[in-house]
């Protein structure tokens, strides 16, 4: 659609494509179709140590699994539990989509950490865009490595304060707060106000829980809604509360070094010629 | 794949199901919304697949505090013992790669599990009917031969209007291409009619001429027209209206807005 100054805008729409499956296709299609989806899979890749356990038919022992998607989250973990030297990095997951940068960068972006102490605790951080396509794939391959008896699941994940829908106006002061959403299996108390209808968790966060709901895992998924782009230690400090809950597993640092958060906040630096 | 909610899978032997197309306007799935919140049903069951993108919410049913805390998938089935009535609601899009495996998903699911008849409501671009199609009611129905047969003098009683087959190249007069069915918009409609033709599936495709905007009342006018056929409500057009609107409905133009600006 172009606008009455020229540009062109992408309009979203509901309306849905129709099927053109009827066409043709030939083998050179299909096979870079089948190409295509392959490259698309999503790969794990564990430490030998991992592997060795996971080859010869043990599913990794797990109590706890925390998966943090999205900047925020992900930092927070970085800067407030991962700094205790408690943690191996123990694999990480590739995955390949449309969004990907063109020049795989050496910091992988979707990491595995287990716990020292007890190797039963879990920490996943997610920054990579994981495309529709492979969300469930993710979801199905990653919770199949895991031992899950007496699991608990808690997902961390961040959104826009403008996708948050209520009736009431939202004034600024209010961002960045905390809604939660759980599974049926979930027996605790959340440490904050229900997600309300009409707003829904998409993304990897919604591809867990379902996966969760479905075979009754209890799981809680914490989501923040921001009024800031990038990474800030603000939005940061909102998801405390939802590892407190966690106090006997994961130990959260009271208060992080200023050098570490200040690293952590500062390398995303959005690169904006808005204001030149 | 169907996984079941309840400690015994329910059985759907001799059961009508109703199920939406992800469709222009999502017509088909706001009628499904209504009919779950009028009728009250219960979630037996979710279609756990990889080929509806997941989203997730809490009940979007929820009449009191005390059931709002409930999680919902991108697909569940829900039943109502009394009425014979199993109703799939679809809340995601369907991905594009795997339409037709989601097709074969659903195929397979209906067949084993012994519904009586199936009927998907859809709907379809306005902007793209011919000439003939423009004129008179913008509903319309499909049904397959295997439902026919039981159904043809029901259906014969209200009188409905069949889709039209239209040319295959609209203004060439070439007799050698045979007119076709084209359901612009209607997602997985025609597939899913189609399919049901040659499996000997006894189903029946609703649909309405519709665009996009505010949908509210095209789901209106076609879970009215459903209940012509299968009765669900006594007298749907008696005011006030009797359909019940689900709390997830709310703000679907966005969020309240600010008090400073007036």
């Amino acid at each position: 659609m172009a606008t009455f100054f020229g540009e062109v805008l992408s309009v979203y729409s509901r309306a849905v494509e129709e099927d053109d499956e009827e066409l043709d296709e030939n083998e050179e299609d299909e096979e870079i179709r089948r190409e295509l989806e392959e490259k698309r899979e999503v790969h794990l890749h564990w430490s030998p140590e991992v592997s060795e356990s996971l080859k010869s038919g043990n599913k990794l022992p797990c109590s706890d699994f925390i998966l943090a998607v999205g900047h925020n989250a992900a930092r927070f973990l970085s800067v407030y539990v991962l700094t205790s030297e408690n943690w191996d990095a123990v694999g990480h997951a590739s995955v390949w989509n449309e969004r990907s940068p063109a020049v795989a960068s050496e910091e992988s972006t979707c990491v595995f950490y287990r716990q020292k102490d007890d190797p039963a605790v879990w920490i996943c951080q997610v920054t990579c865009y994981v495309a529709e396509d492979q969300l469930f794939q993710w979801t199905e391959k990653v919770f199949d490595c895991l031992q899950l008896r007496q699991v608990n699941v808690t997902v961390l994940s961040e959104s826009s304060v403008s996708e948050f829908k209520t009736a009431d106006y939202l004034c600024s002061s209010s961002a960045p707060f905390l809604r939660s959403l759980h599974t049926a299996a979930f027996s605790g108390q959340p440490v904050c106000r229900s997600l309300e209808q009409p707003n829904i968790v998409t993304g990897l966060p919604a591809a867990v829980l379902n996966h969760c709901e479905v075979h009754h895992i209890p799981s809680v998924v914490y989501q923040c809604y921001s009024d800031v782009t990038g990474p800030d230690s603000v939005t940061m400090e909102t998801f405390k509360p939802a590892l407190t809950k966690l106090g006997k597993s994961v130990k959260l640092d009271p208060s992080p070094n200023a050098d570490v958060l200040r690293k952590f906040v500062r390398t995303t630096n959005v690169q904006s010629n808005l204001y030149i | 794949m169907f996984i079941s909610s309840q400690n015994s899978p329910p059985c759907f032997k001799d059961f009508t199901l109703v199920m939406p197309a992800v469709a222009v306007g999502n017509v088909g799935q706001l009628s499904v919304d209504l009919i779950v919140s009028t009728l009250n049903m219960s979630r037996v069951g979710y279609i756990h697949t990889d080929c509806l993108i997941p989203m997730t919410g809490n009940n979007p049913y929820a009449t009191s505090k005390e059931n709002a805390e409930e999680l919902h998938t991108p697909a569940e089935v829900y039943m109502a013992t009394d009425l014979k009535l199993a109703v799939l609601q679809i809340r995601a899009p369907i991905i594009q790669s795997k339409s037709k495996k989601f097709r074969q998903l659903l195929v397979s699911w209906i067949k084993s599990s012994g519904f009586s008849r199936t009927v998907v409501l859809s709907s379809s671009q306005a902007y793209q009917r011919d000439d003939q199609q423009m004129q008179g009611t913008p509903l319309r129905y499909l049904v397959t031969p295997s439902l026919l047969k039981e159904s043809a003098d029901a259906l014969k009683e209200l009188s409905w209007r069949e889709m039209e087959r239209v040319a295959a190249y609209p203004g060439l007069t070439d007799t050698n291409t045979e007119p076709r069915l084209y359901v612009p918009g209607g997602g997985i409609t025609k597939g899913l009619y189609t399919d049901s033709c040659t499996e000997d599936i006894p189903l029946a495709v609703l649909l309405l001429f519709c665009s996009e905007g505010d949908n509210i009342p095209d789901a209106f006018t076609l879970v009215n027209h459903l209940n012509d056929w299968l009765h669900l409500l006594d007298d749907p057009s008696q005011k006030p209206n009797k359909w019940k609107i689900p709390t997830s409905w709310n703000l679907l133009f966005g969020s309240g807005i600010p008090p400073a600006l007036f």
